[in-house]
């Protein structure tokens, strides 16, 4: 099947967060005939159970197209949709490695956001050709003129004959289609080259082991072929190749240069296909893999556990799943004295954690202890070193400190007028920085704070979310580090550290905190047969105690009529209940505390 | 007082004798739901306590035909049975008297609250051979007693007292609670002296807990909880305060020449109450009426199940009777064209049927067992299981008796005061 690479598009579409990616997608998959209607379901493209109940997407997927264009010829579109989030940056950075070009949405009345300009700088960072569309132009509040004109002045892009389509209503899109293939680039490379393919994706599945997906640059790859993952080293015999129907997989005979597809090659091991490394044939090898991606350094960390301790290699193993397409999501084993052995993994943001706990949850059947989120610290020591701090165990005795830094980000919060107020207690309460205050439009206005990203981590969104009832959203962007007084806060349980508990705290909020800790802990830990303190230290200073008073009665009721049946339950619950306890010292310690802890801001 | 332990040698050995069996007879009327109670019963009207009268007794022969024993205690319980009709009761009484092998000696214990029971009543119960009464008094301050819902005064209690003492019952009970709202240590100490002043044979004394469906769980719930947290309350006591309202009243009532046999219960010398020691040591007992509970060893059943291991415990049935009222005189109504060798599955007055697991009788060994303050003996589980009791609960053992809960001596293991204490906490840890 020699398709000729002029008939080949490869693109992305990338926008800000809810400016219609996913909507104009199945557009075009719908006016592309590539499902029937009875097929199409809203959203084809956002096929996780968790990407289409939060309307985001997570993960990238990649479809192709056949359209007629208006020339009469069929051309093969490889569509390759991407998340909008900042948190799933990295996804959009690896599907446009596999791309020629780039659409860009942008929402006809909110206009340029700051997503959409780190996605166009990322595009054309990977020297994509980029075709604005203007969307949304069936709102009232739609302006779709001055829109274009901030595009070409904010992002230097001709936007004179963009687009401007309703992706909702389908109009226009036939437009977008045609300038597809009139203004994006057809791929480049020589099919009879040494093959060179990138791997910008890959899922694991149960029968053909993991199946990889590729944008081949040079060459060509069929049924067969022995290959070789560069970085990796390790080699397969190519059992099928193919290319992306919407929602499932169509095998064909081969893929050659210009083309994005996928193989499968009987590969068991997760670990053996890493997200940007280049295939090869063993045979005929290219002589230099292909640059790759750059690594994405995750932002937030906390501890992963099994509840059930037997349950440690299922959460590896699923770990390794989630990691094989999701490059960003970092883990290492550590162990906790009070929560036996589990994964420090690094995330690149709140919601990215959020959405790998619920997988995880879900997709894997594991209930898990999660420690506090901390996010990284630089650590600049006395003998003029500096260490990245991801795990508060690790910080250095405060002799060898000489100062400490934390992240930084830039806030934007889009409230409604009559909860201004409460939301710029909050930043203020969260040691942020008041950068300024825009009213939108009538009755919505745009926060701006610069806060430090520990302080958003904890309970951020709920606090948002309680104090604006529902009508605040939030986006922030990393901004650098900045140097701040940080202590490490360490919660003693009966005289015993509690490593699972320690976390690093701004100092003018660590008695705040610990007093909060205590008191929920208390709440939290039941009664022993002896009193049990609780304290919160700073180095060798108690700055908050609370106690767990002995339990002295604990009496059965009356035995009824020989009606033992409640008595025995009364005492099963007991016994369940202590089987979920975790033991630190000769104190019983219910995973509840340990998840207690991480809402320290609700109903008090 | 647990130097006194091993004095109480005057009572029965625990090895249960299988041909013994105890009965139980549920009477699900009272006058008035008090506020706190969440037993099986309700004020209904005399048509309805005659038909279900009619129902037990051929519950009672039926029975009969089923589980074989003598029959070493009765215990009518409620409700308050003693409200029944006393033609009812002497019905009751003449069936069971006609159909089980009611040993002469036995225990006939008849619940009754004061106010309930007339002289003439009180002499036709001796005449049917109901020779205990035990009287739900729960305070001896009306105050209290009207917080609970009570429908007596102290007063009619002493005219009670006094009529069961002349009909000449010489083995009474007398209730008592602790932890009521507004207790004071002081009160509740009187409430005892009074009591033990008039020296009934045995006293039982509960401390008061907030039963769901109660109309006390919606008035104290949130207290219970405060209390069982250790934070300060309302109205009920605090944690502190119900922890030394309950050891005062223990050692009020041991003062008065009481030993403590059980957690709850303390008795005259001899006059322990035999059938509740059968609860606790696993005899044989048929319950009869709705919601009533039985233990039924397959010993007492004939024929025995076939292929069976006898002897030893283990392999019992542990059975509930349905708990509604109207479907209870309906299905006995049947009962009689039922084979009383029919498996427990197909009767249909039975709610549940559940076969214990010697691993199951072992737990209840326990933790029944312990309930007492002479606690169980290892010899008897040996009887029992055929295995040393340390190398089933070798860590339950050690560890409570590392944390002073638990003490072994003289073949005999027992809960330490503050064991008893905390009884719920020790006894979860022998479950298997």
């Amino acid at each position: 099947m020699a398709v000729d690479r002029s008939h080949i598009r490869n693109f992305c579409i990338v926008a800000h967060i809810d400016h219609g990616k996913s909507t104009l997608a199945d557009r075009m998959i719908e006016m592309t005939n590539t499902l029937t209607e009875r097929e199409m379901q809203a959203q084809v493209l956002d096929n996780m159970d968790l990407e289409r109940e939060r309307g985001i997407t997570i993960k990238s997927q990649a479809v192709r197209l056949i359209y007629t264009a208006k020339d009469g010829q069929e051309y093969i579109l490889n569509l390759i949709d991407t998340p909008g989030h900042v948190d799933f940056n990295y996804e959009v950075s690896r599907s446009l490695a596999a791309c020629d070009g780039a659409i860009l949405i942008v929402d006809a009345a909110q206009g340029i956001e700051a997503q959409t300009l780190a996605n166009v700088y990322l595009a054309l960072d990977h020297d994509l050709e980029v075709l604005p569309v203007i969307n949304k132009v069936d709102l009232p509040s739609a302006d779709p003129e001055r829109v274009a004109t901030e595009i070409e002045d904010v992002i230097g892009l001709v936007a004179e004959d963009a687009p401007r389509i309703s992706a909702k209503t389908g109009l226009n899109v036939d437009e977008v289609l045609e300038q597809v293939i009139t203004r994006l680039p057809a791929p480049t490379g020589d099919e009879n080259a040494p093959l060179q393919a990138l791997i910008f994706d890959s899922l694991y599945d149960a029968y053909k082991g993991v199946i990889v997906f590729c944008r081949i640059k040079e060459g060509r790859i069929r049924p067969g072929d022995k290959v070789k993952m560069m970085a990796t080293g390790a080699s397969f015999d190519v059992v099928e190749v193919g290319y992306f129907g919407a929602g499932q997989f169509l095998p064909c005979d081969e893929l050659s240069a210009g083309m994005v597809g996928y193989m499968t090659a009987s590969i068991k091991n997760v670990r053996d296909t890493r997200v940007g490394d280049t295939i090869t044939q063993v045979a005929n090898p290219c002589a230099q893999p292909l640059p790759g991606y750059k690594k994405v350094n995750p932002m937030v960390y906390c501890g992963l556990y099994p509840a059930d301790g037997a349950k440690y290699p299922d959460l590896r193993d699923a770990l390794e799943k989630l990691q094989l397409n999701d490059a960003a999501l970092q883990f290492e084993p550590e162990t906790s004295v009070a929560l036996g052995f589990g994964f420090r993994c690094g995330f690149l943001g709140l919601l990215h954690l959020d959405v790998i706990q619920e997988r995880l949850e879900r997709e894997y059947d594991l209930d898990l202890v999660t420690t506090a989120p901390g996010v990284v610290y630089r650590v600049h020591k006395t003998d003029g070193t500096m260490i990245e701090l991801t795990n508060p165990s690790n910080l250095p005795d405060p002799s060898e400190i000489e100062y400490m830094e934390e992240p930084m980000v830039d806030a934007e919060i889009m409230v409604t007028s009559d909860y201004i107020g409460a939301i710029m207690d909050l930043c203020q309460e969260r040691r942020g920085e008041y950068v300024s205050l825009e009213y939108i439009e009538e009755g919505r206005a745009l926060v701006k704070y610069i806060l430090p990203l520990n302080e958003i981590i904890y309970d951020f969104f709920d606090a948002l979310k309680s104090r604006s009832r529902g009508y605040a959203s939030f986006d922030y962007e990393i901004r650098g580090y900045q140097q701040s007084k940080l202590v490490k806060l360490d919660i003693l349980i009966n005289k015993e550290t509690v490593d699972a508990l320690s976390f690093i705290v701004f100092e003018g909020t660590a008695y705040e905190r610990a007093r909060k800790m205590c008191e929920k802990l208390k709440d939290n830990i039941p009664r022993h047969l002896f009193e049990v303190p609780i304290q919160a230290a700073v180095g060798s200073k108690i700055i908050a105690r609370e106690t767990v008073r002995a339990m002295r009665k604990d009496v059965l009721a009356k035995c009824y009529g020989g009606d033992i049946s409640r008595k025995r339950k009364l005492l099963e619950k007991q016994k369940e209940g202590k089987k979920r306890m975790r033991q630190v010292g000769n104190v019983e310690i219910p995973q509840e505390a340990f998840m207690s802890v991480l809402k320290l801001d609700d109903d008090k | 007082m647990f130097s006194s332990l091993m004095m109480i040698n005057n009572m029965q050995n625990t090895n249960v004798d299988p041909r013994e069996i105890e009965l139980y007879i549920h009477i699900p009327f009272c006058v008035k739901k008090c506020d706190y109670c969440d037993f099986l019963s309700g004020p209904y009207d005399e048509q309805i306590q005659k038909e279900y009268t009619m129902s037990l007794c051929q519950e009672i022969i039926w029975q009969s035909r089923r589980v074989f024993g003598r029959v070493t205690s009765v215990y009518i319980g409620g409700g308050t049975p003693s409200w029944l009709p006393v033609k009812l009761m002497e019905k009751i009484m003449d069936t069971l008297r006609a159909h089980f092998d009611l040993d002469p000696l036995a225990e006939v214990t008849i619940e009754a609250n004061p106010g309930t029971v007339t002289g003439e009543a009180a002499n036709i119960y001796r005449s049917i051979g109901i020779n205990r009464i035990s009287l739900g008094l729960q305070s001896a301050h009306d105050d209290e007693l009207k917080l609970l819902g009570r429908i007596h005064t102290y007063d009619r209690f002493l005219r009670t007292y006094e009529i069961l003492r002349q009909a000449g019952f010489e083995n009474v009970n007398v209730d008592l609670m602790t932890g009521l709202p507004g207790q004071t240590p002081g009160k509740l100490i009187e409430s005892i002296r009074r009591v033990s002043a008039l020296r009934p044979e045995h006293i039982s004394c509960y401390a008061l807990i907030i039963e769901e469906g109660t109309p006390f769980y919606s008035r104290y719930r949130a207290d219970d909880i405060r209390q069982k947290n250790g934070q300060p309350t309302m109205e009920l006591p605090n944690e502190d305060q119900a922890y030394e309202l309950m050891k005062r009243a223990q050692q009020e009532i041991i003062s008065h020449g009481y030993e403590q046999y059980e957690i709850s219960n303390y008795a005259k010398q001899g006059k322990v109450c035999r059938h509740n020691i059968g609860y606790w040591t696993r005899k044989t007992y048929v319950g009869m009426g709705i919601g009533a509970a039985s233990l039924i060893a397959p010993e007492c059943l004939v024929p025995k199940p076939e292929g069976e291991e006898t002897g030893g415990m283990g392999l019992e049935y542990r059975i509930s009777n349905t708990r509604y009222i109207y479907d209870y005189i309906d299905d006995a109504s049947h009962l009689m064209a039922i084979d009383p060798q029919a498996d427990a599955a197909d009767v249909p007055i039975y709610d549940s049927v559940q076969r214990i697991t010697r691993k199951g009788a072992m737990e209840e060994f326990m933790f029944l067992g312990l309930r007492q303050i002479r606690g169980v003996s290892r010899e008897d589980f040996y009887q029992a299981f055929g295995k040393e009791i340390d190398s089933v609960y070798h860590n339950a053992l050690e560890e409570l008796k590392q944390e002073g809960l638990l003490e072994a001596r003289e073949g005999r293991i027992y809960l330490t005061e503050q064991g008893l204490d905390l009884s719920n906490y020790a006894l979860s840890k022998f479950l298997l």
